[in-house]
């Protein structure tokens, strides 16, 4: 059989990832540059069954899908800056009530309106640290459209798998940018459902007492088992409780479900790495000027190659301070005021080896952005 | 069954100070799904933040407390994805038509089949007696030391303005009328809104000299009437109790079948 070829945007390889992985609900909000994400769904879904939503506001659209994602189905929405600044708090009740859902963001320039048709990755902190008080998240990236569309897949089975929200960081030159994804046959890529409870109707089922592996088998809305779900800090039943041992255990176990599962989640690529004395480490449409130099200077013998991230958070520490060891300086590319750079150099042992080859202009780092930074560190002049 | 039966009563007793009308609205509300004779496994309770929303935790449903002012949005996406489920959504001033006012309008205008229950207690009780959009002008609130000076919404208005297919309202006095709308408004194929006038003695009460909570409730007998009765025409002063609105109109997530099917002709 030939495998089906499509021309597509990166928005819409992410919708492909997302029927991929089984996606049922959808709720968003238009908004610049993540708007095709919607429009797509809106006539994709209900042709297999499923529902799209245009709510009120980035918020009710938040809230939505978590509604939805009780009721067993698979969930997401769409965004990017000024709506994802909205949907903060609702994500911080995802983490607490532990429900997975998806939320990609297709950054663009900010703060604020900033640059709504520009590419920017200044989210990669509120991603991390959007919603208040302390937590965990998983949050993706992907440079290509095949990679975006088995990332997507990726953040659907890992909400699944750690009941939680997964945030896709795409930007918008990966977004709007058209190029090939050959799309994988069904069975090609692993799909996690939705883990329920076997506990028997009639009997006593505890949504928030974790299993031996840390996983919560889950019961529907509208199933045999009635619960309560809660943005406070709750008991097994889910029901609110300020005991201190209750709020100290659920607390760690929030964030320790996510954090002792880092090389699970972790997700990386390695382009002309042997023997790098120059790494260039970078993630999303970045990367894909750093394997472009890597590429021509590698062509004229230079020891350069790309650490490319697709998970940011939990930030791989180990993988990045192992890689980046025996370099002579690592340039971390991207498109901010270095909020990756600053995990780089917490996680490896010599941070002065670390430099940041950024742009924050809406344009898209260039190959000779970063080599003008690399020749000067290399000790060639500007 | 026993009006018991709908309570999770292990996590009594409740959170309400004494003389609160919130209890006499959960009263009014199972009586009403008891009569109704609906299944437990049916009904999703979903609310905000505040001394309403306090009540999803006491009830056997499936119980869905959220974050302030989104409840309506989340019951959106449980009724959307499974059609076939009772949403009942109690609010109180602040998550209806405050911080929630715009996710209770656009409820109304899709005519979603979800029941909303207004809590009116004309105050934000749970942070201490700061005035709501209820409230009204010439009110003593802990933000309002030289009254208020904020007219307050007519949430029957409102609903009917903003598209709700059924609007009632009662008071806590009116216990056994409370049933019926609730009864009439969760039967309803449609957003249903019905507001209950509930006492809040401890913050309310108390700063604007109505009294305790048996005062309070003769204040709702005294000044409320029946619409269409005479004591409504001779004084139009006083708060017209009664279903306003109960008209048939497309449903939500029945148009959205519809557009299921559509989409998988083409």
């Amino acid at each position: 059989m030939t495998k089906q070829i499509m021309f597509l945007q990166g928005n819409e390889a992410c919708v492909e990832g997302a029927l991929y992985a089984g996606v049922e609900f959808f709720a968003g909000y238009p908004i610049t540059p993540s708007t095709e994400i919607a429009e797509q769904l809106s006539g994709r879904l209900p042709e297999r069954g499923g529902k799209f939503i245009q709510m009120e506001d980035e918020i009710a659209s938040m809230c939505a899908i978590i509604g939805a994602s009780l009721t067993g189905k698979k969930v997401m929405t769409a965004t990017s800056g000024p709506g994802f600044s909205l949907k903060q708090e609702a994500i911080g009740y995802a983490c607490m009530a532990e429900i997975p859902c998806v939320i990609a963001n297709v950054q663009r320039g900010g703060p604020s309106t900033g640059n709504p048709t520009h590419v920017s990755q200044g989210d990669i902190n509120q991603a991390r640290w959007g919603t208040h008080g302390d937590h965990n998240i998983i949050a993706l990236t992907a440079s290509n459209h095949q990679d975006v569309f088995s990332i997507t897949v990726d953040a659907f089975n890992m909400a699944e798998t750690y009941r939680t929200p997964v945030i896709l960081l795409l930007d918008e030159a990966v977004g709007h940018l058209r190029e090939k994804l050959i799309l994988p046959e069904k069975g090609e890529l692993p799909i996690v459902d939705r883990l329920r409870t076997s506990v028997p109707k009639g009997v006593d089922y505890h949504p928030y007492l974790p299993r031996e592996d840390g996983r919560l088998p889950m019961s529907d809305f509208g199933g045999d088992h009635r619960y309560n779900v809660t943005g406070l800090f709750h008991d097994m039943w889910g029901f609110p409780s300020n005991n201190p041992k209750v709020v100290n255990e659920l607390l760690r176990h929030l964030v320790d479900k996510i954090d002792n599962n880092i090389r699970a989640i972790t997700r990386y690529k390695e382009h002309y790495m042997e023997g790098a004395e120059y790494i260039l480490l970078s993630y999303g449409s970045s990367a894909r000027s750093a394997i472009h130099l890597a590429q021509n200077r590698r062509a004229k013998g230079e020891k350069i190659g790309v650490l490319e991230l697709q998970s940011i958070w939990p930030f791989p520490s180990e993988l990045v301070r192992e890689k980046c060891a025996g370099a002579k300086a690592v340039l971390v590319v991207e498109m901010n005021m270095g909020q990756v750079m600053a995990q780089v150099k917490m996680a490896v042992d010599e941070p002065g080896k670390i430099f940041l080859a950024n742009r924050i202009d809406g344009k898209l780092i260039t190959p000779s952005d970063i080599k003008q930074l690399l020749r000067v560190i290399q000790g060639r002049g500007v | 069954m026993a009006v018991t039966d709908y309570l999770r009563e292990r996590f009594f007793p409740h959170m309400w100070c004494p003389g609160c009308g919130h209890g006499t609205v959960l009263n009014s509300l199972l009586r009403a799904i008891e009569e109704l004779g609906l299944n437990k496994n049916n009904i999703v309770m979903t609310s905000g933040i505040g001394c309403s929303a306090r009540i999803s935790g006491y009830v056997d449903f499936h119980s869905l407390h959220t974050i302030h002012g989104r409840a309506l949005a989340f019951a959106t996406g449980v009724k959307l994805s499974k059609p076939g489920l009772k949403l009942l959504v109690p609010m109180g001033d602040g998550d209806a038509l405050a911080i929630g006012g715009n996710h209770f309008i656009h409820a109304a205008r899709r005519n979603i089949d979800i029941t909303a229950i207004i809590m009116n207690n004309r105050i934000y009780g749970m942070t201490g007696g700061q005035f709501s959009p209820l409230s009204g002008p010439g009110k003593k609130a802990t933000t309002a030391p030289y009254l208020t000076i904020d007219r307050e919404f007519d949430i029957v208005e409102l609903a009917k303005a903003a598209g709700a297919t059924f609007v009632a309202r009662s008071t806590t006095y009116h216990a056994k009328e409370s049933i019926e709308f609730l009864k009439k408004a969760i039967d309803h194929k449609g957003f249903s809104v019905v507001e209950i006038l509930s006492q809040c003695p401890t913050h309310y009460g108390r700063k604007n000299k109505e009294g305790d909570a048996p005062q309070m409730l003769e204040n709702y007998r005294n000044n409320t009437a029946k619409i269409g009765s005479k004591a409504l025409a001779d004084d139009p002063s006083l708060i017209a109790r009664g279903i306003f609105v109960d008209v048939e109109r497309p449903e939500y997530c029945q148009e959205y079948d519809q557009i299921i099917e559509r989409a998988m002709k083409e």
